[in-house]
């Protein structure tokens, strides 16, 4: 864990994530400048890090209603912007992307915050970055494996000689900057589906588990064929944190947390992924074995401890600003997170 | 209501004539239906290779978004090879699992044999059920025998096609009242 900068004995480690969305707010027609949105993605940063969260995430994707396609760039201004709380990409497409140049990037952040920078490297559930970026859909399979090996490579490995398909060879080269502690903490993105989970525990990577709804222990499947395939190849499952992302909105209530969010969540699939989110499904989704953390401080609070035992992750990482949710709203979910949540999740998990 | 109806093949007429037909009804029984054509043979729609359906371009993007808004679909197909033409099945390729959830699905078959009869039965309404489509149960079947010059020359198929009609449009109109009362009791 020592490896991943997580210290278990402080219990479970809380963050937010952002897709860096930039949709209209379905209240009231209206959409903040992309400027605005940035910059207010920058403020929230610092909030949470003022509530005392431990970390801050930022995603890339190359499609309308997104803002946040340079998220390194975002990233560093954040790292600028506060000094205790860690800053991790949610996640970095490596599939398009030069793993040399992410290094580079990430790594210089690392020296900006003081070695407080993660990457999450996914594969995209959108595919704009492929066209976008000049490479071929049909190697989205073999792109991501060779580009995440290599950035696993870079991080182990000052100087090194490599050669792969999809990029030119490198002999004898020596990335740099190198990372404040000489290494990043590097997460493999896992949507739903296990298999996805159990290459991560065959290269002995940590993964950061996705999860839009549905009940804990479907999820847990996921994790346990991770934690299989880490044994099976020769690792021990101990050594490697499991984070989970998905949903959260705190209110008064379940319902009125319910009613505040789920216009924000439909609306946004419907623009971001072609689909809305079924009542039935975000009803079922204030169960208490559903890992949607949509209700009151008590309720979530409850939630996020059922979903620790159920998963033992060493993670939780929240995302509530989906669908041009209002910053008001999201600068008093920080603030209900400081207060209520995160002593009650720190009493009943550190050790 | 948002109706699209498909022809499933790029060759032949017999399956465009029955589905144009088809349109043709509805639009003059229910004027106030917003009602598309997809007729397969005059679209360049490439195979699906799994990405998310707003991420294709030109025809294929029609498709799958006309596809996606519709309440209700009727979908013309031929029999080839005891199944569905693959122009067809690339069209639910192209979609999201349980992409026809809420969605009307009804069904008009050509074919040159009786022996085909079931074939739809078989092949064609797993697809819909896996997809989670709502679907007219009764089908209209129709033979070669059945049409002179791009024209539908039995009376009785006339009959069918406008039954199938009415019954398609009946089934989304309560579907959507259900569904509608549904989410009403819903309180977010």
């Amino acid at each position: 864990m020592e490896k991943y900068r997580i210290d278990p004995a402080k219990g479970l480690e809380f963050g937010i994530y952002t897709l860096g969305d930039h949709l209209t707010n379905p209240e009231t027609g209206k959409r903040i400048p992309a400027s605005q949105r940035i910059n207010e993605i920058i403020e929230l940063a610092q909030l949470a890090e003022d509530a005392g969260l431990d970390i801050f995430s930022v995603g890339e994707s190359h499609q309308d209603h997104f803002t946040t396609q340079a998220h390194s760039v975002i990233l560093g201004a954040i790292a600028q912007a506060t000094s205790k709380i860690k800053l991790i990409s949610s996640s970095t497409i490596i599939s398009t992307l030069d793993p040399v140049r992410v290094f580079e990037d990430f790594a210089t952040i690392d020296l900006i915050s003081k070695g407080r920078t993660e990457i999450v490297a996914g594969r995209a559930s959108r595919v704009g970055n492929f066209d976008l970026l000049g490479y071929d859909l049909q190697d989205y399979e073999e792109l991501y494996e060779e580009k995440f090996d290599l950035l696993l490579q870079i991080n182990e490995n000052e100087f090194l000689d490599w050669q792969g398909q999809y990029r030119a060879p490198l002999h004898n080269a020596h990335v740099l900057p190198r990372p404040y502690e000489g290494k990043l903490p590097i997460w493999r993105a896992v949507g739903g589906h296990p298999s996805s989970a159990v290459k991560a525990g065959y290269a002995g990577v940590p993964i950061f588990v996705a999860m839009l709804g549905g009940p804990a222990t479907v999820f847990s499947r996921t994790i346990e064929a991770y934690r299989g395939a880490l044994e099976r190849t020769g690792y021990d499952p101990k050594d490697f944190p499991v984070a989970t992302a998905g949903f959260f909105y705190l209110a008064e209530t379940t319902q009125q947390a319910q009613r505040e969010t789920y216009p924000f969540i439909n609306e946004g699939m419907k623009k971001t992924n072609g689909r809305g989110f079924a009542k039935q499904v975000f009803a079922q989704g204030a169960h208490p074995h559903d890992i949607m953390n949509i209700g009151s401080p008590q309720e979530v609070i409850e939630k996020i401890l059922y979903q620790h035992e159920t998963f033992g992750h060493q993670r939780y990482i929240a995302q509530m600003d989906f669908g041009g949710v209002p910053f008001d709203k999201l600068r008093k979910n920080i603030e209900l997170i400081g207060k209520e949540v995160l002593p009650a999740i720190r009493k009943y998990t550190a050790k | 209501m948002k109706v699209v109806a498909i022809a499933g093949s790029i060759v032949g007429s017999k399956t465009k004539t029955a589905i144009q037909y088809a349109v043709d009804l509805l639009s003059n029984k229910y004027p106030e239906l917003d009602v598309t054509l997809l007729d397969l043979a005059e679209l360049d729609v490439q195979f699906s290779d799994g990405r998310n359906y707003l991420d294709y371009q030109g025809d294929t993007k029609k498709v799958t978004e006309s596809i996606m808004e519709a309440d209700a679909l009727i979908i013309g197909t031929p029999i080839f090879q005891a199944s569905i033409p693959g122009t067809l099945k690339n069209i639910f390729d192209l979609l999201p699992a349980a992409g026809l959830e809420n969605k009307v699905a009804s069904m008009i078959v050509t074919a040159g044999s009786q022996r085909h009869y079931l074939i739809p039965e078989q092949q064609l309404k797993p697809i819909l059920g896996y997809m989670k489509a709502q679907v007219v149960q009764r089908y209209v079947f129709v033979e070669d025998v059945d049409f002179f010059q791009k024209e539908i020359k039995n009376d009785d198929v006339k009959f069918r096609i406008e039954r199938l009609i009415e019954d398609t449009v009946t089934l989304t109109r309560t579907y959507q009242k259900v569904q509608a009362e549904k989410e009403a009791e819903y309180d977010f």
